[in-house]
């Protein structure tokens, strides 16, 4: 069901408050993604 | 046997060429109608349709599809990764034909021909994203046909005139990059000027953003597709250097395209969010955007990862495939199927024949003009004279 919002506050500050989190998630995910994306990498010498 | 004794004694029957010559002739017929007849003759827009698939798939989708041209060459001369050196002419040939076509295309959809310099040079129209995208296209071919001529030099034996050019080099990247940057984006913020008109699902304010990210896993999708293209049917023309470095190209330019299209897919969903448009994927729009991002973009970008950790190219080149596809199933949506959602299907466009003609036509003469430049210049291959000097 959709949230009625009576004001552009009430708006924004869902919409706002869902997106800060997705992009925590997203954040977390990507680097886990690249975690896996290199996982098999030939370790490079670093001396 | 020569070169040329081989070319002789083959015959000019082939499929390809019969099939381009069809298409040629079908196209250049339509072109006499389109510039004789007037855009009424030939097309289907109108004016709730303005813009049809010359504009959605010639421009839209050739310029996304050459954006190889300036990643390619950022990764090599900008980020140092000379180890994909082997790359970059082709990608800059592909990325200059494919400009060049978008041009062609354009005056197709624009008309009056002897018209074109004027936004730049006449009248310019500095407050237009029309203008801006003009100038950017002017410039950036020129750019291109700057970065691609040391090829056509090299086969000229014209030596002078390609050792000035090619001190250019970097500068010449850091244009493209800079005007690519630019135009790709303009494209998407084309469409922004219609929020009423574009499905919420695929209007965003980051459609500029969307465009941009999309036109770099684009071009990088499109160098390991055409490679693979190159590999199966100009295997003969491409030296012991490319050959070697061809799997590595793939699977490096794949792992950067799945990371930047996991980055793409998050920053879509993010969109969604920020404007609220959860509740559209649960209608028909919504399982069509789905498919969308999920289908030609987070599956892609999974079959690359796993195609990089395995280091199997032929799951690479799949994955490129289907990312061509997405992004052209993108730029379709953004501007003919998601556009005018609200319309009646009696009012929506759809594509006459003479327009499909004069797109594949278009298609037709970059394939025919590629491959007179690759069997001939210094493409796929080093030039004897020049090896050891890039």
């Amino acid at each position: 069901m959709d949230t009625i919002f009576y004001t552009l506050h009430d708006f924004l500050l869902h919409s706002k408050s869902v997106t800060y989190i997705l992009i925590g998630g997203i954040l977390i995910g990507l680097m886990l993604f690249w975690i896996f994306l290199t996982g098999r990498d030939e370790k490079k010498r670093t001396f | 046997m020569s070169q040329e004794t081989a070319y002789a004694n083959k015959s000019i029957f082939t499929p390809f060429n019969i099939i381009a010559s069809i298409i040629i002739i079908a196209g250049l017929i339509v072109t006499v109608l389109r510039f004789t007849k007037g855009l009424g003759t030939v097309t289907n827009l109108d004016n709730n349709n303005p813009w049809g698939i010359w504009i959605g798939f010639d421009l839209l989708c050739g310029v996304a599809l050459a954006a190889g041209g300036y990643v390619t060459s950022a990764a090599c001369y900008i980020f140092g990764l000379k180890r994909y050196h082997s790359a970059v002419r082709p990608a800059i040939l592909t990325a200059f034909l494919g400009y060049a076509l978008v041009v062609l295309a354009l005056h197709y959809d624009v008309g009056r021909p002897w018209r074109l310099p004027y936004p730049v040079f006449i009248s310019q129209g500095t407050t237009s994203l029309l203008f801006e995208v003009g100038l950017c296209v002017f410039l950036y071919l020129s750019v291109l046909f700057i970065e691609y001529s040391p090829a056509a030099l090299e086969w000229l034996g014209l030596k002078k005139i390609r050792n000035l050019i090619v001190r250019l080099t970097l500068v010449l990247t850091i244009f493209g990059v800079i005007l690519s940057t630019l135009h790709q984006s303009s494209l998407g913020a084309l469409f922004m000027i219609a929020p009423s008109k574009l499905h919420p699902l695929w209007y965003s304010n980051y459609l500029t953003v969307y465009f941009f990210i999309s036109s770099m896993f684009s071009g990088l999708s499109m160098v390991i597709f055409e490679g693979s293209l190159a590999h199966r049917y100009f295997h003969n023309k491409m030296d012991e250097t490319h050959l070697k470095e061809s799997k590595d190209v793939a699977l490096g330019f794949g792992k950067a395209a799945s990371f930047i299209m996991m980055g793409y897919v998050g920053v879509k969903l993010i969109g969604i969010s920020i404007d609220n448009n959860w509740h559209y994927l649960t209608t028909g729009w919504g399982a069509w955007y789905l498919l969308e991002l999920i289908g030609f973009a987070a599956i892609p970008s999974f079959m690359y990862a796993i195609a990089v950790r395995e280091k199997n190219l032929r799951l690479v080149r799949w994955a490129a495939l289907i990312s061509v596809i997405g992004v052209v199933l993108n730029r379709f949506n953004v501007s003919l199927v998601a556009f005018n959602w609200q319309l009646t299907s009696a009012e929506r466009y759809f594509p006459s024949w003479s327009e499909i003609v004069i797109s594949l036509f278009v298609v037709t003469i970059g394939l025919v003009v590629y491959r007179f430049i690759v069997t001939r210049m210094p493409i796929l291959h080093e030039h004897p004279d020049y090896q050891h000097d890039n």
